[in-house]
């Protein structure tokens, strides 16, 4: 029973995590269509910047200094891989993502010279509590809440302010949401915002419980929250975000089995059942346009 | 006053407009006819700046357009309905009319002018809250219109409104252009239909593989030898 539980609010607690990086990869796909590769090492990043900002400043400093880092981060990789290539083909701009990604993680092994580094404690997320005879961190428990609140206030934002109208104009037509007097550079610079700054809290909540942060770190979750972005519907929010808590339930159910080292495996074939059986994903955009 | 003078726009290698000069004075319906492929909607993404002219220039009440960004043009009073509508379908008929007006901030008076298009199209208001992807063609062809007029445009521009509609919507949506030209909005608008569009233009332009050929009244032409030879039909 014990067990269970730690099972299931780990598994809950990482698919929350997963989600909030998730975000970030439909939003830019629903936007630009593009498969934005480099979303797991901005995640990466934010956790190294926490590693090296709180050496230096109190951790009421650095906190809010990485998140704001790290959509600054974001903004300056579209403005300078993706904004060029706007009218090129699609293959390109992945391409350039694809370096992006690789381009940070050498940066992050020239910094850390390739060794692991220590994320700090966060008062609040890194003490531990026990519920029901188990021990958890409180960055478990705390992570469902925090990704239902920001969740929820995206939606608002998406559906209820003129932002996200644009936003929403924009992600289905170009030309005539331009047409309509939205600047398109604004409204992708604002979502790859929103992703980065997800991706900064996601990272805060996972190397919470992971505890150190490698060039890599952000490879295999952002591999996961992209597979969960696709198995929700890619574009569709709610869908990333349930996707990323199936991803994470069934990746820690199977982490504590007798089958641990086949998780990764078993998300990607939970990717391929999708794709074959409802290649649009759980929440797959329909489509009601009417010639 | 929108004024063209030489526009020349190619798209690699392929010249679309050599270089054409037209005026669209205040107040009037100007119609610009044409076969499919001879510019016609070229030239109003060029205006809009959807594309980028290679040469000539586009004055708008003597400030010249061509280099300024969509938006800035769209703000000094210039309005489209696109080729084929492309209404925001997963939109409702609502939101489509709210951007619209996106570029405004002036709300009480967004409210007023909602209620100005519902009262061009009543049909609008029946269906305010169905999404627009489910409308019919010429509700979809309203909503484009009505959404254009939600940036209260000195200049509305047209593109083929008429297309693939039933003659009787298209006879209600020329006669809602006229009113709306009344009300004072200078209308471009550009048709294969070219007896309808003729019907109610001040000016007319013919544009033929990226020249303008003839220009004159809608009356002009419409009792013109070529014209009607080669886009009403010998008999019509």
């Amino acid at each position: 029973m014990q067990y269970a539980i730690s099972i299931l609010l780990s598994g809950v607690s990482l698919g929350g995590q997963y989600a909030l990086i998730a975000i970030g990869y439909t939003m830019v796909y629903g936007i630009l269509r593009l498969i934005n590769f480099a979303h797991g090492d901005v995640f990466m990043v934010a956790g190294l910047m926490m590693v090296y900002l709180s050496a230096a400043l109190p951790l009421a400093a650095a906190l809010p200094l990485v998140l704001l880092l790290t959509v600054l981060l974001g903004f300056l990789i579209e403005r300078a891989a993706y904004k060029p290539l706007r009218t090129a083909p699609r293959m390109s701009v992945m391409i350039s993502a694809i370096g992006v990604s690789y381009l940070l993680q050498n940066l992050a092994t020239y910094a850390t010279g390739g060794l692991p580094q220590m994320y700090p404690e966060i008062p609040g997320l890194s003490a531990t509590v026990t519920i029901a005879g188990v021990s958890i961190k409180w960055a478990t428990i705390v992570t469902p809440f925090l990704v239902v609140i920001l969740v929820v206030a995206l939606t608002q934002l998406i559906h209820h302010t003129k932002t996200g109208m644009a936003m929403r104009a924009v992600a289905k037509d170009f030309e005539t949401a331009q047409l309509m007097g939205i600047r398109l550079n604004a409204v992708i610079s604002v979502t790859f915002v929103i992703g980065s700054f997800l991706a900064g809290v996601g990272s805060c909540l996972y190397f919470t419980n992971y505890q150190s942060v490698v060039p890599l770190s952000g490879a295999l979750p952002g591999l996961r929250a992209f597979v969960a972005a696709v198995f929700g519907g890619i574009g569709s929010i709610p869908g990333a975000v349930v996707g990323a808590f199936i991803i994470g339930l069934s990746e820690s159910i199977i982490k504590g089995s007798d089958w641990s080292v086949f998780s990764d495996a078993f998300t990607f074939a939970l990717l391929i059942v999708i794709l074959v059986v409802k290649p649009t994903g759980l929440f797959g955009e329909k489509v009601t346009d009417k010639v | 006053m929108l004024k063209i003078d030489n526009l020349c726009v190619s798209y690699g290698g392929i010249q679309a407009l050599r270089g054409i000069s037209l005026e669209v004075p205040d107040g009037k319906i100007v119609t610009l006819i044409g076969a499919n492929g001879a510019g016609k909607s070229t030239t109003l993404r060029t205006i809009t700046g959807l594309v980028k002219a290679s040469s000539g220039s586009i004055t708008w009440n003597g400030e010249e357009l061509l280099g300024k960004s969509i938006d800035k043009i769209i703000g000094a009073g210039i309005a489209m309905s696109p080729e084929g509508r492309r209404v925001f379908a997963d939109m409702s008929v609502l939101e489509n009319l709210r951007i619209g007006a996106y570029l405004r901030n002036d709300k009480a008076e967004i409210e007023k002018d909602i209620q100005w298009v519902y009262k061009l199209f009543p049909r609008l208001e029946e269906r305010s809250w169905q999404l627009s992807g489910t409308l019919s063609g010429g509700e979809q062809q309203m909503l484009a219109v009505g959404r254009a007029l939600m940036s209260r445009p000195k200049l509305m521009m047209l593109d083929e409104p008429s297309l693939g509609l039933a003659p009787l919507v298209v006879q209600d949506i020329f006669s809602i252009i006229r009113e709306i030209n009344k009300q004072g909005v200078t209308v471009l608008l550009i048709e294969q239909n070219a007896n309808m569009a003729l019907k109610i233009a001040d000016l007319a332009y013919v544009l033929e593989t990226g020249n303008i050929t003839l220009s004159g009244t809608g009356a002009e032409l419409l009792a013109n030898e070529k014209v009607r030879e080669a886009y009403l039909g010998k008999n019509s």
